[in-house]
């Protein structure tokens, strides 16, 4: 499990799972899950593109994501923003379709851009990881107070000054970081499982948002070592375990919390 | 024309009917994610189908209302939950067992293809056979809509006065999902699960904006989006002779259309 081949797919993983995890509390706490799981599939064109032209494929990715990024931004401006999301993330992933297609369309690459392929990480996945995976964090950490500030209430951000459009455009495109960070890894479809289920049971099992933001980031890297070990160990795909796992962890918080609550109305 | 062409055209026509139906109270109830998530769902299920020799249809359906079932559960007895973050983390799970079956068509089975065709769509591979499903589940949506329209309509406007008008409202929203449920099935079979999303929300979305009452946003939307099935279907049809060797997917091009009629209504 740990022989030198697969000290890669450790690596990158788990920085991965870092950004995924601090991009998942912003998620939970603007309420932007919709948004959250068509950024990385806005990336998945990027990937596919990358491999129809055979170039390296982050910048494309990034370059995908952040421009995606700023529509979903200017959509969400405009209230009710569910069709142009749906439709943002269904033209885009038509396009990958296509590119995929015309290169042929070949059947493991198609799973591996949808569902990842972390065990096949090679050495060149390990830095882009690494520096996006400290970038995510740090950004959202220098951003918590306002971003915060405009997720409660948007009138007193304004009096602070705080446009709440141009917060929503820096949440997402720090989101869109994180999604280029997880797609080779996690895939454009499992990233966003990394994204949601740790930050959501974090915020049930703590209230302090600093430590709802490090029980988020800690959930992910652990729900990411457990899948890779039980990969590694029943030889089924990382992304089955990654998808079941962050669900479970959040249904475990839900338990967890449903069982304390008599407890303490009693004690009340 | 041949025998696939034409399965093509009428499963089509059936889903794009059926979604613009669904699709104009998914819109109105501002339910796009949920839509969303449940076809993500039901793609496990047009896996777990592939691998067990069914048709697909089957499974996208049943899939779809044990998601139906998930979302209820998760959602129950938390009237402030934050409903997109549900949906999220259902459809995060339902992922992640289409990867798993996935993984197990490939490796157990033959259908080296199955991601492509779960995901994107495989239209030209249905078997004529696939006409008799598609038409029986739109058939019983048809009516679940039709006895849904008005305790429906009344729920997502207001669910207070709905409720003092003696509607369930609870069960009339778990009805729609089921609605929801074989909209997106027949979709998923159309345009594959992930696309499902454009064909449920991007007709229906542009029908509201052009016309006042919820029944001619449907009937524009179910315009629309026939206009885009069978437009995509001609256009991937036509696609044969552009690039030898490889085909263009019909769901990029219905997509496609769909963003097209989406741009036209807003202006």
């Amino acid at each position: 499990m740990f022989a030198p081949y697969l000290l890669h797919a450790w690596l990158a993983a788990s920085f991965v799972a870092l950004a995924a995890g601090a991009a998942g509390y912003i998620v939970v706490l603007r309420r932007a899950s919709f948004a959250a799981h068509a950024l990385p599939m806005a990336a998945f064109p990027g990937a596919a593109l990358a491999r129809l032209l055979s170039v390296a494929a982050p910048p494309l990715v990034l370059g995908f994501a952040l421009v995606s990024a700023l529509m979903l931004a200017l959509a969400r401006r405009r209230g009710r923003s569910g069709p142009a999301t749906a439709l943002l993330l269904a033209g885009l992933m038509a396009l990958g379709a296509l590119f995929l297609s015309l290169s042929g369309g070949y059947a493991g690459a198609v799973y591996a851009l949808l569902f990842g392929q972390v065990l096949g990480a090679g050495p060149s996945a390990v830095l882009p990881a690494i520096v996006l995976g400290l970038a995510v964090p740090v950004l959202l950490l220098i951003g918590l107070r306002p971003l915060t500030l405009t997720a409660l209430s948007e009138d007193l951000a304004a009096a602070r000054g705080l446009s709440a459009f141009w917060m929503d455009v820096f949440a997402l495109a720090v989101l869109a970081l994180a999604a280029t960070a997880a797609l080779p890894l996690t895939g454009a479809l499992l990233s966003f499982s990394l994204m949601t289920g740790p930050a959501a049971a974090a915020r049930l099992l703590v209230t302090r948002p600093l430590a709802a933001f490090a029980l988020s980031m800690a959930l992910a890297l652990g729900v990411t070592w457990a899948a890779l070990a039980l990969a590694f160990v029943t030889n089924a795909p990382v992304g089955f375990f990654v998808g079941v796992l962050c669900a479970g962890v959040y249904v475990a918080a839900r338990a967890a919390q449903a069982a304390q609550t008599p407890s303490s109305s009693t004690m009340a | 024309m041949t025998d696939v062409l034409v399965t093509a055209l009428i499963v089509g026509a059936a889903a794009a009917v059926l979604c613009a139906v669904a699709g104009v109270f998914t819109v109105l109830r501002g339910q796009a994610f949920a839509g969303h998530a449940l076809a993500d769902v039901a793609s496990s299920g047009g896996a777990a189908a592939l691998l067990l020799g069914l048709p697909p249809l089957a499974g996208y359906v049943l899939l779809g209302l044990a998601g139906v079932g998930g979302l209820q559960a998760l959602s129950a007895r938390r009237t402030t939950a934050d409903h997109d973050l549900m949906a999220g983390i259902l459809l995060g799970a339902g992922l992640g067992i289409t990867a798993l079956l996935l993984y197990l068509d490939v490796t157990l089975g033959s259908a080296s293809g199955a991601a492509m065709s779960v995901m994107f769509g495989a239209l030209f591979a249905l078997p004529a056979s696939a006409v008799w499903g598609a038409g029986a589940a739109a058939l019983v949506a048809m009516a679940l809509a039709a006895v849904l329209y008005r305790p429906l309509l009344l729920a997502s406007l207001d669910a207070d006065l709905a409720a003092v008008q003696g509607v369930n409202v609870r069960l009339v929203n778990t009805l729609f999902l089921v609605l929801l449920a074989l909209a997106v099935a027949l979709a998923s079979l159309t345009v594959g699960a992930i696309l499902a999303t454009a064909l449920l929300t991007g007709p229906a979305a542009a029908a509201l904006r052009l016309t006042r009452t919820p029944g001619h946003a449907m009937a524009l939307a179910s315009v629309f989006g026939l206009a885009s099935v069978w437009g995509g279907v001609g256009l991937a049809y036509a696609s044969y002779g552009w690039t030898p060797g490889h085909v263009w997917p019909v769901s990029f091009f219905t997509t496609l259309l769909v963003i097209a009629f989406y741009a036209l209504g807003r202006r």
